[in-house]
């Protein structure tokens, strides 16, 4: 594939269905799943506009190790702080989750 | 009539396989669905990332994603759910107003897309793009990498003490 617009059009696709389980999943573990797929999306644009830009050096890679170490740290500590949730309260329904609301 | 390219042959079954299990990933009531097919989104992407010339950065993917990243959110899965519940579903909300919004993203990313005149060099492929990104994490980009491991450091203890029993 040496066009540029098929990889594009796959990441934004990504991107949206990432956008519309962060919007429409209660249950936390969904939605750092949709976040997940946000982040894949953008990846692939790294990588993408490395490979098709007028780039000598591989930094569109380097910037996507970068984004996999914090995907990976934000999934340990998110997972951490949903299990304490539900210790606490019992689900993991983000709606059930609103024990400071005012 | 033309015979198709394999490589297109092949890479647009990879993008209907990728479409196809990220909307299981999204719509789909049963969470253990979800996490499954988010495996499959996973591995499509790695191999995207050969179409795009990306060997190390698809190694990675299979390594860290599916080995780590997956792993974690089916335990995540598992621990947060009562056994009595035979079936961990999860229910939904503001589908019309979610669907709307993620539309109206896609058709303005789709418009962006269509509209724009890219620059499109063909770099020639490289024969192993570690030897690059290693000299570009050690040399030019040496203070970011130190950073973002360190990060990892705190954010893994962090996650550690955040999870484990309270002794008095």
């Amino acid at each position: 594939m040496d066009y540029i617009q098929p990889y594009l059009m796959l990441s934004s696709i990504l991107f949206s269905m990432g956008i519309y389980a962060v919007i429409t999943r209660k249950n936390a573990v969904a939605i750092l799943m949709g976040i997940e797929l946000i982040l894949n999306a953008c990846n692939i644009n790294f990588v993408t506009f490395n490979r098709f830009g007028n780039f000598a050096t591989l930094d569109g890679h380097v910037f996507t190790m970068f984004v996999i170490v914090l995907a990976a740290a934000e999934a340990a500590v998110a997972l951490a702080i949903i299990i304490n949730l539900f210790k606490n309260i019992g689900t993991v329904d983000v709606d059930q989750a609103k024990e400071m609301k005012g | 009539m033309p015979i198709p390219d394999l490589g297109i042959l092949l890479f647009l079954g990879l993008c209907g396989l990728i479409v196809g299990s990220a909307f299981m990933v999204v719509t789909s009531p049963n969470l253990v669905h979800s996490a499954v097919s988010l495996l499959f989104t996973f591995f499509g992407i790695a191999a995207i990332y050969i179409y795009l010339y990306a060997d190390f950065i698809a190694a990675t993917q299979v390594v860290v994603y599916v080995g780590g990243i997956l792993v974690l959110i089916i335990f995540g899965v598992m621990l947060t759910n009562k056994i009595e519940n035979a079936t961990i579903t999860s229910k939904t909300h503001n589908q019309i107003p979610g669907a709307l919004f993620s539309g109206i993203l896609l058709l303005l990313q789709f418009y962006a897309i269509f509209n724009t005149k890219w620059l499109v060099n063909d770099n020639p492929e490289k024969s192993s793009t570690v030897m690059d990104i290693g000299e570009l994490l050690l040399g030019k980009y040496l203070l970011p990498f130190e950073v973002v491991s360190i990060l990892l450091l705190s954010a893994l203890i962090g996650a550690a003490m955040l999870s484990r029993k309270k002794v008095d």
